[in-house]
């Protein structure tokens, strides 16, 4: 038969000899392959103690992001939530109020927001879809949880710690998470 | 007092020989599943169990409390008593061969020459066997009463295989023995540590022949037949949870270090450590070096039963009945006719 390519390899069918019969000369030759990986690299990453590094894609849990005087970014404008193919996003949106200029940016700000990580697939069209640069990806992944409810993540899980009330908040943050 | 002329010290001097024994053993099997694990993984390239204590080694302790604190569950349909027993006989059976392997020459204590070896049996390997034999009831009664299919065709599978090979096994036995002339253990390494060679020498094809019965008889893969899970479930200890399980697990293990010593001590002449002359040291540290040079041989027998686990795949059972009716009996056969021509014709 005409070989396709040139990767087959026909199979021997030729009788066994006595050497290949006796089967323990075959036995050794598996047991040295068996031995010679005994000093053969690990690839095991042992996980607490050590981590993989992600990719500079990596799209992880989302962080609600602030402008430069420490502000909200969003303004629960509801794109993310329909952008998302796994609507794992809520929000409710609240008008800001006198005196909370110094809190959020624009006259609207979300005064709940929701992201369900075992809803959420880590797409990123969320990203994509904000208009007010509000949400992103980080580097992290959603930890463990006992319960279900625990991978509901709300704003306080979410928004990025102000850099200008605590300069060490966003290290603190990333020792927790990461 | 005397009750009857009894040595009440040597009673009590064999009594703690015992204990020590006993508890050395279960000590070093746990390890052993530690070893067991610790090796495939590194055959495998992953580091195995490495979270319990400092090099995880405090894991085999995890094991045991886990099947400690398991749901002792004894199924409605068995029978109970044969249940409990199955379990207990075949770790009792696996222990008992301890009693007759010389661990090492006598040590002087108390102005007392203890001899390091529970009972010199003039006997010894005619015990082994009837011992070993013993240990198949274990299996045997435990699959059959779980009262489960599964159980009872493993059970007739191990007991079956323990036959086959133990006629392949004896046979390489009767060949040595014609070599030493005697069936004390003891005699058999005390000849071949006085300047002798080991008798693996002048029985290389019965050490092989030995070796792979000895595996078939522990139930160690390729021979793994009654555990074979992809047709039989579990195996004989399909319906054994909790210390039941561990002890059945257990007991194969035992086996393990039973037979390495057994054949430590037959073929690679137990304590002796090879090039050493024991008499120009103290007769207790020669003892000591002896009781470490036996437990090395055990430890790369040990070794060697792993390597092999993790190596080969497990034999059908049509191929395991061939391999020791068709093969290894006539090889026995013929081992021992060679050998009994070579000592006539030596006479």
């Amino acid at each position: 038969m005409q070989a396709l390519t040139n990767k087959s390899i026909a199979v021997n069918r030729s009788p066994m000899t006595f050497w290949e019969r006796l089967y323990l000369i075959n036995i050794i030759k598996g047991m040295m392959i068996t031995f010679s990986h005994m000093f053969k690299k690990q690839p095991t990453v042992r996980y607490p103690e050590q981590k993989r590094e992600f990719s500079p894609v990596f799209r992880g849990l989302h962080v609600l992001n602030r402008d430069e005087e420490g502000r909200e970014n969003c303004t629960a404008c509801g794109l993310c939530a329909v952008a998302c193919p796994a609507e794992a996003i809520t929000m409710e949106a609240a008008e800001r109020m006198e005196g909370e200029e110094h809190l959020y940016r624009e006259e609207k700000y979300a005064a709940k927001y929701e992201i369900n990580m075992l809803r959420c697939i880590f797409c990123g069209l969320c990203e994509e879809a904000c208009p007010k640069d509000a949400i992103y990806l980080s580097e992290t992944f959603a930890p463990a949880n006992y319960t279900r409810k625990g991978f509901i993540y709300d704003k306080n899980d979410l928004l990025i710690p102000n850099t200008l009330t605590d300069a060490n908040a966003l290290a603190k943050a990333k020792g927790v998470e990461a | 007092m005397t009750l009857l002329a009894f040595d009440w010290a040597f009673v009590i001097e064999k009594l703690i020989l015992i204990v020590i024994i006993v508890l050395t053993t279960l000590l070093i099997t746990l390890y052993t599943t530690f070893g067991e694990r610790k090796v495939a993984a590194i055959l495998q390239d992953r580091p195995g169990p490495n979270r319990a204590g400092p090099f995880g080694l405090l894991q085999p302790l995890a094991d045991g409390l886990k099947l400690i604190m398991k749901e002792e569950i004894i199924p409605n349909a068995s029978s109970k008593w044969l249940f409990i027993l199955g379990p207990g006989l075949a770790m009792t059976a696996s222990l008992m061969t301890c009693a007759v392997i010389p661990w090492s020459t006598d040590v002087h204590l108390f102005g007392r020459t203890i001899a390091l070896q529970i009972a010199d049996v003039n006997i010894g390997i005619l015990y082994v066997f009837a011992v070993v034999s013993m240990g198949v009831y274990g299996i045997m009664i435990g699959g059959w009463a779980s009262n489960n299919k599964f159980s009872l065709m493993s059970a007739l599978r191990a007991a079956s295989q323990a036959i086959s090979y133990e006629i392949a096994m004896g046979l390489a036995l009767i060949a040595l023995l014609m070599t030493t002339g005697t069936l004390s253990l003891k005699t058999i390494v005390a000849d071949q540590t006085a300047g002798h060679w080991w008798n693996v020498v002048y029985q290389p094809l019965g050490f092989v022949i030995f070796f792979i019965c000895a595996m078939a008889e522990c139930n160690r893969t390729p021979f793994d037949l009654p555990e074979a899970e992809n047709e039989l479930n579990f195996g004989y200890h399909q319906e054994y949870s909790s210390m039941k399980l561990g002890f059945f697990l257990f007991a194969e293990y035992v086996n393990m270090i039973m037979s390495s010593a057994i054949m430590a001590s037959m073929y690679f002449g137990g304590y002796d450590l090879p090039f050493f002359d024991e008499t120009t040291v103290a007769p207790n540290i020669a003892a000591m070096i002896g009781l470490g040079t036996l437990l090395i041989k055990i430890v790369l027998f040990v070794f060697l039963f792993m390597w092999i686990r993790w190596t080969i795949p497990r034999f059908r059972y049509d191929q395991l009945m061939n391999l020791g009716w068709k093969k290894m009996i006539p090889l026995a056969l013929l081992n021992m006719l060679l050998t009994g021509a070579l000592i006539l014709s030596k006479l």
